[in-house]
């Protein structure tokens, strides 16, 4: 036990160093390797993991809340929030607070266990695929050996949620949005996955673990020439699109249906179908970052040694967090930038474009690897 | 024979299709609703996302103005006409104002009509700005909306100074203007005019060239001249349907015969010409704007005893103006009193509202959020 604490301690000012040791045991498997030890050890890395995906899930909703807003006032030429705690970062705390203690309205006519459901399930995929992130080499709870299989499994779970919140809530506008949701994310999930799988082609994994080790050499958005740069437009496309932010977010449609699928939920609920939307665009930031910009690993150009050096004293938790954070920075600036598509131009965008699209550019990878010109660390 | 009146149960009467295929529902946009901006209420037929029938339904905010009227008198009944359509007050007021004018025989002199135009421009542009911003914001997107209401409050504050009210303005006034200029209208005019110039720049480059915000606009809701003028539709709605009908140029008043202005005109009459029409008025409004503060000559700005009491003749009279939204008219019946027997007030937005009728149908419900922004309705003007 006493040696767990230590090596915690240890890990976390290994994490902030430079160590070059990309291979670290995820939490899980030092708790399976620790199982026949001692029942403890294992326990407590268990809830290390539990407990950190938690406060990580915490951390990520109150600090991309504020950051959301700063930037969208950013934007609009106004300040945000300035008055709770230092530049108003506790902001978003009181608001949750706020939330936490309204009222707990349920419409009348509503289904209860649906109107219930819905906002825990969104939440619980979301805290699901999040697991699987690697934030860095010692920052990674579980390396399932299908671990994109299993993210873009559990994403499905909060359309589902989505789906049973608008049509719990008996109103006709959260159900036209919930319908809207649906159509869009189900479309939209196709081309998000075909983009996903070129990553797979190259790498021949579906371990996020091994994939980002498989850029040692590169990323793969250089890496993998014109298909990896299609695959990554399409994934940031469509995985706006997924989650729901404008130009694709007409399943909120705040001027259109009040507030789309959500319209009935207050409080509480609210607060998790919100938590859940700013999760979403973290993982999904996360993994764009994961499969075409090396993950945690850092930037390196060929032929540069000085260079690569200074770039690998940067530790790798600062790596995938400017990656993410660059990622989720785009994600925010379309969506105060662009106007709001119609649901037919947003099917037609996906059905006619961007599915095609993204079939062909598969093919093309596929022909890519089997000629063999990508470059090297690919699947011999 | 009586014209048959139909109910709004006689409206609902839905026809399911025969064999169980696709149901119809009726929605109820409003009176509660982000995009009708105000208590309109709008009842939609859709089969899914797509528009059947729209049936506006009226009377939230009826608050009997025109009732209100005949018992006050005509000084006072000013002061009601900035509550209709309150991003016209000032027109309005300028709309009443003239009628009594003439039925009275009241003379202006040049310093009154110029500053009137002058007010009536900048509240023109005032009141597109607000547009602007609250169409981006209808189509979707929220910046606009901020940068429309930050170049708003300047000119918001401009009237302040010199009229002390923010959006319920009352300052034409029978027989000359409330009070003369503040001493720092000129100035402010001046310096805000120079910056809006390139305002109106980042309007288009922030929403108009953007091509989602063409897809959601060309095309859509396209209202050809005739059914514009048959539903008496007036103002940019209009002229965005290629009718060139701007009384502030067929029937000029004001100083307006002694400007020099081009009157925007679309072609196909769709959304995105009823955009194109207001941002191009702005620019023209600018450049009056920007002749008007420097030729504002000397005189009085009130040529009637403010206590006088305003007695009309007996008779019918009617006077129309254009506002930022379209003809605004006033028509009178006076018998000899100092208060009217019947007012009634001609308002655009009302016979704006029914072009939506006749553009609605066949569309999703996210075009008719841009459609009715396109109008752009201002609710209190239709019910009074």
């Amino acid at each position: 036990m006493k040696a767990a604490w230590i090596t915690t301690a240890l890990l976390a000012l290994h994490s902030l160093s430079a160590a070059r040791d990309w291979t670290q045991p995820t939490l899980a498997e030092r708790a399976a390797e620790a199982a026949g030890r001692s029942p403890w050890e294992s326990a407590f890395w268990i809830g290390l993991g539990l407990a950190g995906t938690l406060a990580a899930m915490t951390l990520l909703g109150l600090s991309l809340v504020y950051a959301e807003r700063k930037i969208a006032a950013r934007f609009q030429c106004r300040l945000g929030p300035t008055r709770v705690g230092w530049r108003g970062t506790l902001q978003t705390l009181a608001d949750t607070f706020k939330l936490i203690s309204k009222a707990d309205l349920v419409p009348r006519d509503a289904d209860r266990l649906l109107f219930f459901t819905a906002p825990w399930l969104v939440v619980s995929g979301m805290l699901l695929a999040l697991v699987n992130i690697p934030a860095s080499p010692l920052l990674f709870v579980v390396d399932l050996n299908i671990g994109l299989l299993f993210i873009s499994a559990v994403g499905a779970l909060s359309v589902l949620g989505i789906l049973l919140g608008g049509w719990a809530s008996n109103n006709k506008w959260s159900l036209l949005g919930s319908m809207r949701a649906g159509a869009q994310i189900i479309s939209y999930e196709l081309s998000l996955t075909l983009s996903l799988l070129v990553i797979v082609l190259f790498t021949g994994s579906l371990s996020l673990g091994e994939i980002v080790q498989s850029q040692q050499e590169g990323w793969w958005l250089w890496r993998g020439h014109l298909p990896a740069m299609v695959a990554f437009l399409v994934f940031v496309i469509a995985s706006t699109a997924e989650l729901n932010r404008t130009p694709f977010d007409l399943a909120e449609g705040e001027s259109e249906l009040t507030a789309g699928f959500h319209t009935e939920y207050s409080g509480l609920r609210f607060a998790l179908f919100y938590l859940a939307e700013f999760l979403n665009m973290f993982i999904a930031a996360g993994l764009a970052a994961t499969l075409f910009l090396g993950g945690w690993m850092p930037l390196h150009i060929a032929g540069l040694q000085t260079f690569n050096r200074v770039m690998d004293f940067i530790p790798p938790l600062v790596w995938f967090g400017l990656k993410t954070g660059g990622l989720i920075f785009v994600f925010m600036w379309l969506r105060w930038t662009f106007p709001r598509l119609r649901i037919d131009q947003l099917l037609k965008l996906e059905w006619r474009f961007l599915l095609p699209l993204s079939m062909v550019n598969l093919l093309v990878a596929a022909l890519v690897l089997l000629l063999g010109v990508y470059g090297k660390g690919g699947p011999a | 024979m009586t014209p048959k009146t139909l109910t709004l149960q006689d409206l609902l009467r839905t026809d399911f299709a025969p064999g169980g295929g696709t149901q119809e529902y009726f929605v109820n946009m409003g009176p509660q609703h982000p995009a009708t901006h105000g208590v309109l209420r709008l009842l939609l037929k859709l089969d899914g996302e797509t528009l059947r029938q729209v049936i506006p339904v009226l009377g939230y905010i009826h608050r009997g103005i025109e009732k209100i009227c005949e018992h006050q008198t005509y000084r006072q009944i000013v002061h009601l006409s900035d509550r209709l359509d309150y991003l016209s007050a000032l027109a309005n007021n300028w709309c009443v104002t003239r009628v009594v004018e003439r039925a009275a025989g009241i003379e202006t002199n040049e310093r009154i009509e110029t500053i009137r135009t002058l007010m009536a421009e900048l509240e023109r542009l005032q009141s597109h700005t607000l547009w602007w911003g609250v169409f981006g914001m209808d189509l979707g997107a929220f910046t606009p909306f901020l940068h429309g209401f930050r170049d708003r409050e300047e000119l918001t504050q401009i009237f302040e100074d010199t009229i002390g009210a923010r959006l319920t303005m009352n300052y034409i006034q029978p027989g000359g203007l409330l009070h003369d200029l503040h001493k720092d209208f000129a100035p402010r005019v001046r310096a805000w005019l120079k910056d809006f110039g390139t305002k109106v720049d980042e309007y288009d480059r922030m929403l108009s060239g953007n091509l989602i915000a063409q897809k959601r606009l060309v095309d859509i809701g396209a209202l050809s001249g005739d059914e514009a003028l048959g539903l008496g539709a007036t103002g940019p709605v209009l002229r965005a349907s290629g009718v060139p009908w701007d009384l502030r140029r067929v029937r000029p008043y004001g100083v307006y015969d002694q400007l020099d202005f081009v009157v925007p005109v679309g072609e196909k009459g769709d959304c995105w010409d009823r955009y194109w029409v207001r941002i191009e008025e702005m620019r023209q409004s600018l450049a009056l704007c920007e002749t008007l503060i420097e030729n504002i000559p000397e005189g009085k700005t009130m040529l009637v005893k403010p206590a006088a009491k305003i007695r009309l003749p007996e008779g019918t009279f009617y006077e129309e103006l254009e506002t930022p939204r379209g003809i605004f008219g006033v028509h009178l019946h006076s018998r000899g009193k100092d208060m009217p027997w019947r007012f009634h007030f001609r308002s655009p937005n009302l016979h704006n509202l029914w072009c939506i009728t006749k553009i609605a149908p066949g569309a999703r419900v996210a075009d008719i959020v841009a459609m009715l922004a396109g109008l752009d309705l201002i609710v209190p003007d239709m019910d009074r």
